[in-house]
């Protein structure tokens, strides 16, 4: 699936991955491929990001909202 | 006619004020790029989130919350939107003359006070009774040294605080905004309550999850999208300064270079005045010995 990190000032990540972990408003959850439609705001916390090739990749995030779409996830991340 | 040396300094003068205004034009040239891609750079964040937003307000009705009450006008706040900086043409005093032609009218029989962002709206009001500076603190006037994200949200998250405490019931937005490197369009736009949108049409058929659920997304999206508006409108503004200053310095060049072309013009016509005078004296000199 694809997945973009937005913030206002620049675009932090866009490519492939197979996992993308979250941190939710009520607790954390983990999205795999092929995910139901989903808008969830976001808390506090790090957004992980395995991508294509198994790597780990870490943001951290004061705040935001995901919108995931046909393998598509868009993290507006603050 | 000026004597010879006088306009030969007046020249010298002329010339250094116009490197200077063509080195400004570089620099505002090269600062004014920077600033449009500021403005690219935050366009799919502020779309996206405009897109969310009408997929979550499409099914309620958007005229909850504390940021949407519509109250009777007492009390507006008007954020003046500014550079720190002059020698831009007329940036600055066209956002003040909005506010005293168009804002001050609509909003008769209110109380009305002024944020200032940017240093030169804040040396025209902080002589005004009206100024507002309350928990804002030195924050307001030093945006522009540094704009960032956090810096303009802090702002923006203590113009929602105040309109929610009540302190405000309007929040009103006057600033440049920036349409293309030759034209800067004074605007004033409504950021406080949030004016409802209507553009359900382009509210996706998708049927989401939500989590949490709709109303509590959405009062989490709201002072977000606030803080977006803000956000951009300073980037806006600040691309729009270096815009405006661009035209302001060509043309300075500009009017340079025609001064000096009259200045050179002059001191030619004053040099070959004087060379005629002497040879018409040396001439009567030696007339005056022959005779």
């Amino acid at each position: 699936m694809k997945v973009e990190i937005i913030t206002p000032e620049t675009t932090l990540f866009a490519g492939e991955a197979s996992l993308v972990s979250l941190p939710g408003a009520d607790g954390s959850m983990g999205i795999l491929n092929n995910h139901a439609p989903l808008i969830s705001s976001l808390g506090k916390g790090a957004v992980k990001i395995k991508d294509a090739s198994g790597k780990e990749l870490r943001f951290d995030v004061k705040g935001g909202t995901v919108e995931v779409n046909k393998n598509k996830v868009i993290i507006l991340a603050e | 006619m000026a004597n010879l040396k006088e306009i030969r300094i007046r020249i010298a003068s002329v010339n250094s004020t116009m490197q200077i205004t063509s080195a400004m034009k570089m620099v505002s040239a090269a600062k004014l790029k920077r600033a449009q891609d500021a403005i690219t750079r935050m366009r799919p964040y502020a779309e996206k989130l405009q897109e969310i937003l009408s997929n979550v307000s499409a099914t309620l009705d958007g005229n909850e919350g504390v940021y949407s009450q519509e109250r009777d006008v007492k009390n507006v706040l008007v954020v003046a939107i500014t550079s720190n900086r002059g020698l831009c043409g007329g940036f600055n005093n066209n956002v003040i003359k909005e506010i005293r032609a168009n804002v001050l009218n609509q909003s008769k029989g209110a109380q009305i006070s002024v944020l200032s962002l940017g240093k030169k709206a804040f040396d025209v009001y902080k002589k005004a009774n009206n100024h507002y500076t309350g928990e804002f603190g030195d924050a307001p006037y030093a945006i522009f040294d540094q704009l960032t994200f956090d810096q303009s949200s802090a702002i923006a998250d203590k113009i929602m605080g105040a309109f929610a405490a009540g302190k405000f019931d309007k929040v009103i937005l006057v600033y440049n905004k920036f349409k293309n490197a030759g034209t800067q369009v004074v605007v004033n736009e409504q950021m406080l309550p949030v004016v409802a949108q209507n553009d359900k049409a382009s509210a996706s058929s998708v049927e989401y999850i939500y989590e949490p659920e709709k109303t509590k997304i959405l009062e989490d999206l709201i002072p977000r999208s606030l803080r977006v508006q803000l956000f951009k409108a300073l980037l806006d503004s600040n691309a729009a300064e270096h815009a405006a200053r661009m035209t302001a310095m060509h043309k300075a060049t500009d009017n340079a270079g025609e001064l000096v072309k009259e200045l050179k013009l002059n001191y030619n016509k004053a040099r070959q005045a004087a060379i005629t005078g002497e040879i018409l004296e040396i001439v009567a000199g030696a007339e005056a010995l022959n005779g």
